[in-house]
């Protein structure tokens, strides 16, 4: 069974249509990446994957779970689909232990001893071990972001969903950052990243997905390929002026 | 005005007991109420949403005394016994938990809408994200509207005076009559409510200072 399935889904915003007719499957360990313009959709179109939007029709299958049912437990799917937020999120009331060991205590019932020993060895692997006493205020904007990612990994979920991670961060720890989402991606996660980091989506996503106007204008799983010779006029055009600017 | 204080002491202290005791009910208990009807009025179930605007509307909106007068005059005609002390603690609990109630509101509106979104993600209940992320922040903002709540609430509680509520307005009405002396007894009224609601001025603004150094965002 694939990972994701949309199937023919709309979503609107009153009369304004954000998503036009999306047919999409994703499979398990997949890294995809989703570009395009802003307004494009693409951020509307990762929060419907676990249920932060919801879908005005359409079908949308996610670890088997059918999002558009409203008898299904949305909590469910959330335990098994981590999101990593532009804006980082911490819980601002708990330090960087807790945001970690939170999920794994109040909703996968872990004791506290287990959730925090599996939470010092995530601090290991995003590099913040000696920060986890410490309030997210005190920490950076790249620090909060691989907290965050150690947040969203300590539920072990199957699949994770990044929306701009490095979008608010400083072009000094933008690398940082990168640099878990890669570790993350050699262990087999499955990842939709909606990003403006085109040398990730080329270099470590396996998948490239650009839209346009609520739709998806191409799909390519040959992410090389696709920034060398979009066949999209809109990827073309998107494409042509993120060289010029950069 | 020494004279009222030493003369009738007795009935003073009385006056505060029941004055104490009203503002401490109604703060626990408008507490309580006040945090339900805030839940209710952010619910995303609409008619929760509705009744909790109803309820906060019309409490916030009528005078206590009127509230009051309710559970006094027409409350008894159904609950038989219910003395001055008790209509007009509900009173002031109903009146009270419709402001605290629209504080609260305010205070889990101001946190930043990613914080639930963020526990909603990380797989917890609306109930959840709520207990453990929303609400700690939420009450901190609160402090300081709050406190001004509770030192309304104590003043509020001479209401109780006009329905036998043996408060200490009561107690200074009673004097005044006997003594003729209402300067006098007024002043030392006055006086007593001041050493009842400037402690809790005071301790506020510790909580408020000692929280915001604490655990601030």
């Amino acid at each position: 069974m694939s990972m994701i399935e949309f199937h023919d889904v709309d979503k609107y915003y009153g009369k304004f249509h954000a998503l036009k007719d999306i047919n999409l499957t994703i499979e398990r360990g997949e890294i995809v990446s989703i570009i395009g313009p802003s307004g494009s959709g693409k951020s509307t179109l990762l929060r419907t994957i676990n249920g932060l939007e919801r879908i005005s029709s359409g079908k949308l299958i996610v670890d088997n779970f059918d999002l558009a049912d409203s008898k299904t437990n949305m909590n469910k799917i959330r335990k098994n689909v981590g999101m990593v937020f532009q804006h980082f999120n911490l819980y601002a009331n708990k330090t960087v232990l807790e945001n970690i060991t939170l999920g794994p205590i109040k909703v996968l019932k872990k004791s506290k001893a287990e959730a925090g020993k599996d939470a010092y060895q995530l601090l290991g692997l995003v590099g913040l071990t000696d920060q986890a006493a410490k309030l997210p205020s005190m920490l950076s904007g790249g620090q909060k972001q691989r907290i965050a990612i150690a947040r969203s990994l300590a539920m072990k979920p199957k699949a994770i969903l990044f929306d701009e991670p490095t979008s608010a961060l400083d072009p000094e720890v933008i690398g940082d950052v990168l640099e878990v989402m890669r570790k993350v991606a050699k262990q087999g996660m499955t990842m939709i990243v909606v990003t403006h980091e085109m040398g990730f989506a080329r270099e470590v996503g396996n998948r490239v997905i650009f839209m346009a106007d609520g739709q998806i204008r191409e799909d390519s799983y040959q992410p090389q390929e696709f920034f060398a010779n979009p066949q999209d006029s809109r990827a073309k055009e998107f494409l042509g002026k993120i060289i010029h600017n950069s | 005005m020494i004279s009222i204080l030493t003369t009738y002491w007795p009935d003073f202290v009385e006056g505060l007991k029941y004055t104490l005791s009203a503002s401490v009910l109604a703060l626990i208990g408008s507490l309580i109420i006040g945090l339900i009807f805030a839940l209710f009025v952010i619910n995303p179930l609409k008619p929760l949403r509705v009744i909790g605007r109803i309820y906060i509307e019309i409490f916030r909106n009528i005078p206590l005394l009127v509230v009051a007068m309710f559970f006094y005059i027409v409350m008894p005609q159904f609950i038989p016994h219910l003395d001055g002390f008790t209509a007009g603690t509900i009173g002031l609990i109903i009146y009270t938990s419709a402001f605290i109630a629209e504080t609260i509101r305010a205070g889990i509106e101001s946190v930043d809408l990613g914080q639930m979104e963020a526990a909603r993600s990380n797989g917890m209940s609306y109930i959840q994200a709520m207990r453990y992320i929303v609400l700690p922040q939420a009450l901190k903002i609160v402090i300081p509207p709050l406190g001004n709540q509770f030192v309304n609430l104590v003043k509020n509680s001479s209401v109780l005076a006009f329905l036998a509520g043996f408060d200490l307005m009561y107690q200074g009405n009673l004097i005044a009559s006997t003594t003729f002396k209402t300067t006098d007894t007024y002043l030392a009224v006055g006086l007593l409510y001041l050493i009842l609601t400037m402690p809790l001025s005071y301790l506020m603004r510790y909580l408020e200072k000692h929280w915001s150094t604490g655990a601030a965002e």
